[in-house]
C-alpha cells in the first residue's frame, strides 16, 4: 500500500515496526509464559518467574546432621558430613555436589547465614556450611534422636520436565476430560453443517413465500442470548427423558450452532453465480442434485469457515457444557474440569494448571493455525458486504 | 456405553439420518407425490418444487424453534414463577432482582464492559490492521495477534493469571512493581472497581484479532484512488487515517462493534474462572450461573434482562438485513 | 428440431409490465435474433423461453406444444449463458456430459456425444483441463459444447459474445455462423444489444424496445425498410438523420416541405396521407452527400469533423435540441469546421414516417 509514493519518510516505517513488534509482544507473553511454565519444574516455578526460567534458581533445601555420625572431640560433640550427601537431595543434586548460597537451622528463616560464616545456635551449639556443602556441627551436648535439622540454599540448574503433563494427563483424570471434549465437539460441529447447508440453500437459491421473513428471523435468532435457554431446554431435556447427557449437549450445541451456519452459508451461496445454477437447471438437474452437484462442492470454503468456527465454539464453551453435562468426573470436558476442579483444589499448583490449560488450548490451536485461511475468509463473508 | 463409542454411533446415526432425511424425502416428493412424468409431468414438478423448500428447511425451523424461539417465550414465562415453578408470583422475580445489590452491581458492571471491551477491541484491532498492513512481515503479526481467538475463555483466564497472580515470582504485573521498588504484591483482582478492567482486558485480548482481521480486510478493500488522491492534496498519513479511511469503512466498523457487543453480554467464562464474580466484579451472565439449579425463577429473569438488552442490536441488525435484500 | 411460437406473451412483475403482446413463429433451422436497447425485455424474453422466467401472459410453444407450466429441463433446449455458467469444479468432459448424466444416459452415449462436440469445436486437447486453466474463447466454446451435447430442439443464446474482447468477438462470431451452417436444422434464438452481431448472424432480426416488438425481419430488410422511427436509428451507425417537416402533396410520390423551406420529393406512395400533415423525413448518414449548392434537404455549419481514414463523419448542430446531423462520407474530406455546407441524398434512399413516427412503407 503506497509503497511508492515519493518522499514517504523511512522514520515512520521504523517507528510502525516498532509499534507492531510491542503490540505482538504485548500479545503474546502471556501465552509464551504459560507454556514456559507448564514445561518448568514446579519447585522453580514459585521461586522465580518464568521469565528467569533460563537461568539458575536459588532453591532452599532441608538436609540433617545424622546423630548416627556424632564423634566426641575435646567434650564437644561433633557431626560433619555434606549436605548434598543428604537422601533428600538425590533429586536436585544426583551427583551430590552443589554451591550452598546459604544456610540457617531454623525452616522459618532458611538463608539466615552466608557460607562459612560460623552460626550461633541455641543451647551453644554452632552450625557452619561451607559452599562445597560441607558442614560442621558442635554441640555442647550428645545429640539425641535423629540429629538437628539444617536448611541449606543452593542454586539449582534450570530443569524443564513433562512432569507436569503426566501428572495431568495421568492422574488428574484430563485425559478423560480431552476424550468427553472430542466426543462433544465431532458430532456438534458435523450435524450442524448438514442441516444448515440444506437450508442454506433453499433460502438463497429457492423461491417461496416467506422466505424474507425466515431469513430476517435467522439474523435475529443470530444475537439471542444462549441464557434464554438454558432452563427451559433443560427442563424440555428432562421431560422427553435425555436429561443431562451427551445427547442433550449435540442437540443443544446443534441448535445454537445454526444460526450462524444458515447465515454464513447463505450469505456465500447467494453470491455464487447464478447463471451456473440455471445452467444446471436447463441441464435438467433437480434442486437436489442442484445442491449436492453443484452448490455443495462450491461452497466448501463456506463449509470450512464454519466447521471451525463450531469446533473451536464448542471445544471451548463452558457454559453449554456446564448446563447440559452432568457434574460428575465421567463427563467433564476439559473446560468445566479446568474452571471447576483445577482452579478450585489446586488453585496454587501453577504447573499443573499451566499443563493442563495448554492441553486444553493445544488443538484449537493446531486447528486455528493450519485453516486460518478458512477462517478468516468465514468471517469476512459473515460481516463484510 | 462408552462415550467415544457413543458418540461415533451418533454421527454416524445423526449425519446418516440427516442425509437420509433429506435424501428419502426428496425422493418421496419426485417419485410418489408428484411424479415427474405422464400427462402432468409439468404440472406436478412445479408442484413438487413449491413443497421443496419446505423439505429443505424443516430440520432447521425446528432445531431453532424448539431451541432459540421456544425459549424466548418459555423463559419469559418462568420467570413468573417462584424458586419452585408452581407458584405465580408475576414480576416477583423483576422486583427483587431490582432491590438486589448485587444484581445493580451486575448491571452497572455489564454496561461498563459492554461499554469498554468493544470499543477497545475495536480501536486495538483498528490500530493493528493499519499497522500491519504496511509491513512485510505483517501476516505474521496478524496471525499471531489473532490467535488468541482460538483459545477458550476459561484457557485465556488462566494464562492471565500467570500476569495478575498476586506474586513477583508468578504475576508479571507483580513482577514489573518489584523491580519498579514496590515492596508489597498486590492482587490486581482485587483491586475495587479497577480489577473489572483487568477482567475486561482478558476478552479484548481475544477480541482484538477479531476485529483486525475484518477491519484489516475492508481497509484493503478501499479504493487506492481515494487515498492517493488524498496524498495529491498534501493529507499526512493520520488524515488520510482518519479522514479518507476510517469514514469509507464506517459500517464494516459497526458491524464489528456491535458483534462484539453481542459476545460480551454471552460471557461468563471469565468472570466465572478468575474471581467467582467475587470483589466487586460480577457481571449479568456469571449472576444468572450463580442462580442457576438453584432458582430457576430468578436465573431466566436475568435472561431475560439480557434479551432486553440485546433487543436493540437485534432489531437493527434485521432491519439491515432486510433493507439490503432489496 | 422444432419451431417455437409465442402467442400474445406477456410478464409482469406484480404491476410492472415488462413485456407484453409478444407474436412471434420462429421456423425450423432459423436463427433469430433479439436486439434492443438494455432494458427493452429481450433477456427476459430469452429466459421465458427457456423456462427461468414464469410467462405471465399468453402461450409459448416449443414444436406444437403449449410449454408455459413445463420446467427449462423438460423444454428441449439448451441455454448458452453470457458468462458461460461452466461448473467450476468440473472438468471439460464432465461439464459437458452433466446434463446427459442427469438424465441417465448410458455411458458410451454420452462419451459419443461429449467426443463429437469437442471434435466440431476443436476442444478435444482440453477434455480433462478444469474451466479454470481454459482461455475466455475456449470458454465459450465449452459453453456452446455443452448446448450441443444436449441435442436440443432450440439453442437459446443470451450474449455470449459480450464478455470477449474485440478481437475474440469477431472471431467467434464466424464460428457461431460455421456452427448454425453445420447445425442447418437446429432452431436458435440469440440475444445481443450489438447489432454487428445481429446483422450477420440472424436469419431475423426482432427488434425490441420498452417490452414490445417493434418490427420483425431479415437484417437488410430492416436496414433498408424499417417500420418506425425506432427501428430506423437503432440499426445502423450512426443512426439515421430525421428532419421534421410537413407534407405539401400528395399522389405517387409524396413531397415533403422541410423547415429550411426546400420541398423534397419522395417517391414513395402517400398511403392516406393529407396535405399539412406533421412528417419526419429520415436519411441515413451514409446516403447524404455535401454538395457546395443546389437543392438541399438540410443546409449547417459544421462544427466538429472526424476523419477516421476510411471515411469521414460531418457533425453539424441544428438550432433546437435534435440530435446533431451527421453525414459519414467515403475516404478523407478536406472540409473544415466552420464551413457551410448544403446536404443532399437520393431520393431512393429517402425514408417517410408519420407523427407517430411510424412509416409509410407499412400504412
Amino acid at each position: 500500500m503506497s509503497d511508492n509514493i515519493v518522499g514517504e519518510r523511512a522514520g515512520l516505517t521504523i517507528a510502525v515496526n516498532i509499534a507492531v513488534v510491542a503490540l505482538v509482544v504485548l500479545w503474546l507473553i502471556p501465552t509464551v509464559g504459560l507454556l514456559v511454565s507448564s514445561f518448568r519444574d514446579r519447585d522453580q516455578i514459585t521461586a522465580t518467574g518464568w521469565w528467569q526460567s533460563p537461568l539458575p534458581v536459588e532453591l532452599t533445601f532441608r538436609a540433617r546432621a545424622p546423630a548416627a555420625d556424632q564423634v566426641e572431640e575435646n567434650g564437644v560433640w561433633v557431626v560433619e558430613g555434606n549436605v548434598f550427601e543428604d537422601r533428600e537431595q538425590a533429586r536436585w543434586f544426583p551427583e551430590a555436589t552443589g554451591t550452598v548460597t546459604a544456610f540457617g537451622s531454623r525452616g522459618v528463616a532458611p538463608a539466615e547465614f552466608p557460607p562459612g560464616e560460623v552460626a550461633e545456635l541455641r543451647g551453644g551449639a554452632t552450625l557452619v556450611v561451607n559452599t562445597d556443602g560441607t558442614f560442621r556441627y558442635e554441640s555442647p551436648e550428645e545429640i539425641e534422636g535423629a540429629g538437628p535439622r539444617l536448611y541449606f540454599e543452593a542454586r539449582t540448574p534450570p530443569q524443564f520436565t513433562t512432569a507436569n503433563y503426566n501428572t495431568v494427563l495421568l492422574a488428574d483424570n484430563m485425559d478423560r476430560a480431552f476424550i468427553n471434549t472430542l466426543t462433544v465437539t465431532i458430532p456438534a460441529t458435523v450435524i450442524p453443517i448438514l442441516v444448515a447447508a440444506f437450508a442454506a440453500y433453499a433460502l438463497a437459491w429457492m423461491d417461496f413465500p416467506g422466505r424474507g421473513l425466515l431469513i430476517a428471523g435467522v439474523v435475529g435468532l443470530l444475537v439471542v442470548p444462549l441464557q434464554l435457554a438454558l432452563v427451559p431446554m433443560l427442563n424440555f431435556h428432562n421431560m422427553i427423558g435425555v436429561g443431562q447427557s451427551f445427547l442433550g449437549i449435540w442437540l443443544a450445541h446443534t441448535a445454537f450452532g445454526l444460526p450462524l451456519a444458515i447465515y454464513l452459508l447463505r450469505n456465500y451461496m447467494v453470491g455464487l453465480p447464478r447463471d451456473i445454477i440455471e445452467s444446471a437447471k436447463v441441464d435438467g438437474a433437480t434442486d437436489f442434485q442442484i445442491f449436492t452437484r453443484i452448490i455443495l462442492p462450491l461452497s466448501f470454503p463456506a463449509l470450512a469457515a464454519f466447521a471451525i468456527f463450531q469446533f473451536l465454539w464448542t471445544w471451548n464453551d463452558l457454559l453449554v457444557a456446564k448446563v447440559f453435562l452432568p457434574a460428575t468426573a465421567e463427563s467433564q470436558v476439559m473446560t468445566v474440569k479446568i474452571a471447576d476442579d483445577l482452579l478450585g483444589s489446586r488453585g496454587g499448583d501453577w504447573g499443573i494448571l499451566a499443563a493442563a490449560a495448554f492441553v486444553s488450548i493445544a488443538v484449537p490451536l493446531v486447528v486455528f493455525f493450519s485453516m486460518q485461511r478458512y477462517l478468516v475468509r468465514g468471517l469476512l463473508a459473515g460481516s463484510v458486504k | 456405553m462408552n462415550p467415544m463409542v457413543q458418540g461415533l454411533v451418533t454421527i454416524i446415526v445423526g449425519v446418516g439420518g440427516c442425509v437420509g432425511y433429506f435424501y428419502f424425502a426428496n425422493m418421496v416428493l419426485d417419485r410418489v407425490l408428484y411424479p415427474a412424468s405422464g400427462p402432468n409431468a409439468g404440472a406436478n414438478i412445479n408442484k413438487a418444487n413449491r413443497i421443496r423448500p419446505w423439505l429443505f428447511l424443516l430440520p432447521a425451523i425446528v432445531a431453532l424453534g424448539l431451541y432459540l424461539v421456544y425459549p424466548v417465550i418459555g423463559s419469559f414465562y418462568r420467570s413468573l414463577f417462584d424458586r419452585s415453578g408452581f407458584n405465580f408470583i408475576g414480576l416477583g422475580n423483576y422486583s427483587s432482582l431490582i432491590a438486589d445489590g448485587e444484581f445493580r452491581m451486575s448491571l452497572r458492571n455489564n454496561l461498563l464492559w459492554i461499554l469498554v471491551v468493544p470499543a477497545a477491541s475495536t480501536f486495538f484491532g483498528l490500530l493493528a490492521a493499519q499497522l500491519t498492513d504496511r509491513l512485510s512481515w505483517g501476516n505474521i503479526a496478524k496471525s499471531l495477534i489473532f490467535m488468541p481467538m482460538a483459545i477458550s475463555f476459561v484457557g485465556a483466564s488462566l494464562i492471565w493469571k500467570f500476569v495478575y497472580a498476586n506474586n513477583p515470582d508468578i504475576g508479571l504485573i507483580n513482577a514489573l512493581r518489584a523491580l519498579l521498588g514496590a515492596d508489597q504484591a498486590v492482587d490486581v483482582l482485587q483491586i475495587p472497581f479497577w480489577n473489572n478492567f483487568f477482567l475486561m482486558f482478558i476478552l479484548i485480548w481475544i477480541q482484538t484479532g477479531f476485529a483486525m482481521v475484518i477491519l484489516s480486510a475492508a481497509l484493503r478493500g478501499i479504493p487506492e484512488e481515494t487515498v492517493e488522491a488524498a496524498v495529491l492534496d498534501g493529507a499526512n498519513p493520520f488524515q488520510i487515517f482518519f479522514k479518507i479511511k476510517v469514514p469509507q469503512i464506517m459500517g464494516t466498523i459497526v458491524v464489528v462493534w456491535t458483534t462484539i457487543t453481542i459476545l460480551v453480554l454471552k460471557i461468563f467464562d471469565i468472570v466465572y474462572a478468575t474471581t467467582g464474580g467475587n470483589f466487586g466484579t460480577q457481571i449479568l451472565p456469571s449472576y444468572m450461573m450463580a442462580y442457576m439449579f438453584r432458582d430457576d425463577g430468578r436465573a431466566t429473569a436475568v435472561a431475560f434482562v439480557i434479551m432486553i438488552i440485546v433487543l436493540p442490536v437485534m432489531i437493527w441488525n434485521i432491519v439491515q438485513a432486510r433493507k439490503e435484500m432489496r | 428440431m422444432a419451431t417455437v411460437k409465442l402467442t400474445d406473451v406477456g410478464k409482469s412483475y406484480g404491476p410492472v409490465e415488462v413485456l407484453r403482446d409478444i407474436n412471434l413463429d420462429v421456423d425450423q433451422g432459423e436463427l433469430v435474433v433479439f436486439v434492443g436497447p438494455s432494458g427493452c425485455g429481450k433477456s427476459t424474453l430469452l429466459r421465458m423461453i427457456a423456462g427461468l422466467e414464469r410467462i405471465t401472459a399468453g402461450t409459448l410453444e416449443i414444436g406444437g406444444q403449449v410449454v408455459n407450466d413445463v420446467p427449462p429441463s423438460q423444454r428441449g433446449i439448451a441455454m448458452v449463458f453470457q458468462s458461460y455458467a461452466l461448473y467450476p469444479h468440473m472438468t471439460v468432459r464432465d461439464n459437458m456430459a452433466f446434463g446427459m448424466k442427469i438424465a441417465k444416459k448410458p455411458k458410451d452415449e454420452i462419451n459419443r456425444a461429449v467426443e463429437n462436440a469437442a471434435r466440431m469445436l476443436q476442444l478435444t486437447p482440453f477434455l480433462d483441463r478444469l474451466p479454470k486453466a481454459l482461455s475466455g474463447g475456449q470458454r465459450q466454446r465449452v459453453a456452446i459444447g455443452r448446448a450441443i451435447v444436449r441435442d436440443p430442439k432450440v439453442f437459446l443464446f443470451d450474449e455470449p459474445l459480450s464478455n470477449l474482447d474485440a478481437a475474440l468477438r469477431v472471431a467467434t462470431r464466424i464460428e457461431i455462423a460455421q456452427l448454425k451452417e453445420r447445425l442447418a436444422d437446429s432452431t436458435m434464438i440469440y440475444v445481443t444489444h450489438d447489432q454487428v452481431e445481429a446483422m450477420t448472424l440472424a436469419s431475423r432480426i426482432v427488434v425490441l424496445h420498452g417490452g414490445i416488438i417493434e418490427q420483425v425481419g431479415p437484417p437488410l430488410d430492416l436496414y433498408e425498410r424499417p417500420a418506425n422511427t425506432f427501428v430506423a436509428r437503432f440499426i445502423g451507425s450512426p443512426a439515421m438523420n430525421l428532419f421534421e417537416g410537413k407534407v405539401e402533396r400528395v399522389g405517387n410520390a409524396t413531397a415533403v416541405r422541410l423547415p429550411g423551406g426546400g420541398i423534397v420529393e419522395v417517391p414513395l406512395p402517400s398511403n392516406g396521407a393529407q396535405p399539412g400533415e406533421k412528417v419526419s423525413l429520415g436519411v441515413r448518414p451514409e446516403d447524404l452527400t455535401v454538395r457546395p449548392d443546389g437543392e438541399t434537404i438540410y443546409q449547417g455549419q459544421v462544427s466538429i469533423v472526424e476523419g477516421l481514414g476510411e471515411h469521414t463523419l460531418l457533425y453539424m448542430d441544428r438550432t433546437n435540441d435534435d440530435d446533431a446531423v451527421i453525414a459519414k462520407m467515403p475516404g478523407v474530406q478536406r472540409i473544415e469546421r466552420g464551413a457551410t455546407v448544403n446536404l443532399n441524398a437520393p431520393p431512393d434512399k429517402l425514408h417517410l414516417f408519420d407523427e407517430r413516427g411510424l412509416s409509410y412503407l407499412y400504412r
